[in-house]
Parts: C-alpha cells; structure tokens; sequence
C-alpha cells in the first residue's frame, strides 16, 4: 500500500483536448450551485473563468477536483472521464489544483510544503528550477508556510503543483489582494508556464491581469458559461465584458 | 541518611521514579490520542480499552501460545493495530461526515463493549502477568534502589515517543499527517489517498495504546477496567498539554506523572486530584493547553 502511488493513466496522446466538461451540474447538500455547464480547453492553451462573486467559477474547479458534495455529467480529463473518479486519483491524471485560499501548511516550513504533494507524473520542474524561478522561496525555505508574505504564499502555492508533473493547471484567484509588482511577476510565471505547453485554467477577478494572457475567456453567470470570446474578439467586447463583470 | 525536603531522599527517589514511570505510561496514551485527534478529530474514548486489549492480549498470548514477553511487544502492538484498523475501515468511516460526537459516542461504546465481554469472561479482580527473567530484581544505585523493570518501562516507553515524533516531524508521511491534519481535502485534490492515512493512522494510535499495554502488564494487575480509570488522567494530560504538540504530549505526560509522584510524598490525601487542579489552572490561564497553537 502506497499512500502517494502514482498511477500513470492511459494517456491520449492524439487528442487535442485536455478538458471537457459538459452540463456538469454541482451541489453543496440542497443548493444547487452549477446548473449545466459547459466548455473545453485544448492542450496548452491558457482560459480564464471571469464571473462576479458566486457565479459558479470557483466551484467549477472544485467540481472538476470532485471536491463538492455532488456532481452530475461529464468531466473528460485527457480522454478519461473523472465523474465517478476518487478524489485523490483526479490529480494522477497529471491535474494540480491552486485554491483560492492558497491552502499552505502552517505545520510545515517552505520547503516541506514545496515537496508536500506527491509526484503525479514524470517531466515535473525540479527543485533547482523552481528555486531559480522564485528566489524568494529559496531564501525563506525553512520559515512556517504561514509566515510568509501574501505574494510569497501564493508562489508557493504555485510553486509547489509545477514539481508533481501535472500539464494542466486550475489556479483559483491567484492575484487577489497582491501588490501590483507581485501581480507582474505572477503574469511572467504563466507566461513561462504556457511556454513550457502547460495547460492552464484561470479563474480571475482582475481582469487587466487576464486579457493579455488567455488564448481564450469564458464568462460564468448563475452557474453557467454564458459567453465565450477569444483574444481576437476580445478589444471589440471589451465594454459589453465590463458590464457584465460589473467592473 | 539525606533527606530532602524533610523527606529521606530514598522515599522520595522512589517516587520520583513512579511518577515518571505512570508519566511514561501518560505520554504513550496521550500521543496516540492526540496523533488520532488530530487527522480524525475524534476523541478516541476506545483508547483506554484498546490499551486494556494490549495488556490482555500479552497474557492471553503468553498463557495460550506461550509468546513471550518479548515477543508480545512485538507482536501485540501489531495486532491490536490491525484490529483499530477494522474498526475504523468498517465503523468509524461511517460516521466520519457525522458531527465528531458521535465518534465519541461510539468509540465509547466501544469501550464499554471490549471491557464488558473481558468482564465476563475473567472478572474483574485481574491477572498477573510474570515479569520477564532478565528485567527482575532492581538496581542499587547507592541513593535508591530502582527496580529493573521500572527503569526498562520508562527507556522503552520513551524510545518509543521519540520514534513516534521522528515519524511525524521528520519523514515525509508524517508531513502527510500534519498537513492532512489542518486541510485533509486540500490533501486529496494533491493526489494523498487520505481515507487511506486516516485508516493507518487510527491503526497506529491504537497499536500505541497496545504496546503501552503490554509494558504495563508486568507492573499493574491485567484486567478488564484497568484501562478506564487510566484514560480519565490521560484526557486531562491532554487538556493541559493541548492538542498542538508531540513534544508536548511526551514532555506533558512525564511531567503530570512527576507532579503526582510528589504530591504522593508531600501531600498524599491530593496524589489522585493534583493533575486535575493543574488542568483547571491551565484552563483558567492558558485554554488551549501549554503547548496548543491558538486557533
């Protein structure tokens, strides 16, 4: 028995799609919180989820971590249905999930959150790597998880899912209330992910964050998608996005 | 011959050494349920019968099987382990999305199942079990006289503690456990097979009790209540030590079990209240226990 065995799963490497997710309904006890939702996202491409607050978005990554009460329809991850998965084996499909309250361990000090999450698959960064990507980890690697600044609990919530191996990100809020400069470097970070073929989900409130980055956004409203504009339509729908983001 | 306090210093050596050993015994308890606590949130009220199961089953072992005492400590931690292992697997997760009363409320049960059928079976007067040959008699060592097996207790009971905060504080699946302990979920969206620790965690809490069982067995007569009148002072260790800390626990124990063995030499009428006031006192200064991280 292995607590963190890594399975390696079927890989399909002739689809083109990482995710799919269709009519995907989820609940928390009585409240029903998604009402079918629906949209797909292509290998190594970047897609933000914007909404207002309880549109649905954080709970759609939630729902794909088969980290909600209940979930009806399809979630195809790389061409393996997860609806009716555990919730420890969605991750060994290669998935690393950021929460939006950054989840770091105040129990641990830097670098045993860093090497906290198991390895899910071959080809993840190495530690050296990550080190060099955020300095700031390195130097503070045997302070408290929590003790670090909000901008550096949020590297290390992104650093440490890029060791397991996972391709394909869901990263919930990663800018909220970080400094601009904190912001800035977060945006290099993802722009070096992508380079690197990393699929990405953004779930994002600040939108001036987002535009220059995604391939692709999706609009959630009442727990739906409800408009999906890519990068080339986006300065044309600019204005009609602000109000309905109510920004 | 030297006295201290007004008291001869062999009297008082000799109970120094019995509250270190019953602190010994303290430790080992309140470390496994606090390990249990903490990822399972659950007050173990079983431990105290599962630590009874431990000294039981080195007597039945011996006096059916003819497994030694040696062998029991091996052996018998292992099984009564596995058998906290079924237990949770086929009870306790059951309850586990309940509020955490009822885990209480059934491990209570439990208890009183384990200790009832024991009752029944052999009564309540209890056993004795042989030391083992090489750990009898005692050691002169010119201020006091230690009984062999008293000093055995207290190294093996605390090379145990420190194994149990290797395991936690420095190996990786201890690392599991503390995170596992403040976001389980979290630790299943990372890919940790959770129900999994759970279940070997409770498994190892329980195989703690029972190996505390078995060191007890030569020192305390083996019988069914054995283990309930012992868990009521390991809950209150517990609240003083607070539920943050395997250190604490281990140095909370030890020291609950030298305040008692002197309160027994200076002032013996308080020897069965002392760790009690000391836990109002705490509770009163300090709520979340000496060594609890405020929430």
């Amino acid at each position: 028995m292995n607590i963190a065995e890594a399975e390696v799963p079927i890989e399909n490497t002739q689809s083109l799609e990482m995710l799919r997710v269709q009519d995907l309904h989820a609940f928390y006890g009585e409240s029903h919180i998604l009402h079918g939702v629906n949209f797909d996202v292509k290998r190594g491409e970047l897609v933000t989820l914007l909404g207002r607050n309880g549109a649905g978005r954080s709970t759609t990554l939630k729902s794909i971590m088969n980290m909600v009460g209940r979930r009806t329809g399809s979630i195809v991850i790389n061409g393996n249905e997860t609806l009716y998965m555990k919730p420890h084996h969605i991750p060994r499909l290669g998935v690393g999930y950021c929460p939006e309250e950054r989840g770091i361990f105040a129990s641990l000090d830097v670098h045993e959150n860093l090497l906290l999450p198991p390895t899910v698959r071959s080809g993840g960064m190495s530690l050296d790597e990550i080190y060099a990507m955020f300095p700031n980890l390195y130097e503070r690697r045997r302070s408290q998880g929590t003790r670090l600044s909000g901008g550096e609990q949020q590297m290390l919530a992104m650093a440490r899912i890029l060791r397991t191996g996972a391709r394909m990100l869901l990263l919930d809020e990663i800018t909220e209330g970080l400094a601009p400069v904190i912001v800035q470097k977060l945006a290099e970070v993802l722009v070096q992910l992508k380079g690197r073929g990393m699929t990405i989900v953004l779930v994002e409130q600040n939108f001036r964050f987002a535009a220059p980055l995604a391939d692709r956004h999706f609009v959630m409203d009442h727990g739906q998608i409800v408009e999906e504009i890519s990068a080339a339509q986006l300065p044309s729908r600019r204005e009609h996005l602000n109000s309905m983001l109510g920004v | 011959m030297t006295m201290i306090f007004g008291v001869p210093m062999a009297v008082f050596m000799g109970q120094l050494t019995l509250g270190l050993v019953n602190g010994a015994f303290y430790a080992l308890l309140s470390l496994g349920l606090a390990v249990i606590f903490g990822l399972l949130k659950i007050v173990n009220f079983a431990h105290g019968a599962q630590y009874m199961l431990g000294a039981f089953a080195a007597l039945l072992g011996f006096r059916y099987l003819g497994i030694n005492y040696w062998l029991a400590l091996l052996l018998v931690p292992l099984v009564v382990g596995a058998f906290g292992v079924l237990l949770e697997r086929f009870l306790l997760r059951r309850i586990a999305h309940l509020d955490h009363l009822y885990g209480l409320l059934l491990t209570f049960g439990l208890a009183l199942i384990f200790e009832g059928t024991l009752v029944n079976f052999f009564g309540v007067s209890g056993a004795r079990y042989a030391t083992p040959e090489i750990l009898q008699g005692g050691l002169n060592l010119g201020f006091m006289f230690l009984p062999t097996y008293r000093a055995w207790v207290l190294v093996a009971a605390l090379a145990m503690c420190l194994f149990t905060w290797f395991m936690i504080e420095r190996t990786r699946l201890g690392a599991y456990l503390r995170a596992g302990t403040e976001n389980s979920q979290l630790m299943q969206a990372f890919g940790v097979n959770v129900p999994l620790l759970i279940t070997l965690t409770y498994g190892f809490g329980v195989g703690l009790a029972a190996f505390a069982g078995v060191l007890a067995a030569p020192l305390y007569p083996v019988s069914p209540t054995m283990g309930s009148s012992l868990l009521i002072v390991v809950f209150a260790v517990v609240v003083i030590g607070g539920m943050g800390s395997i250190l604490g626990a281990i140095i909370t124990g030890l020291s609950m079990g030298i305040i008692e063995g002197l309160t027994k030499v200076y002032y013996p009428e308080a020897s069965n209240t002392v760790i009690f006031l000391v836990m109002i006192l705490v509770l009163m200064l300090r709520p979340v226990g000496l060594f609890g991280k405020e929430a």
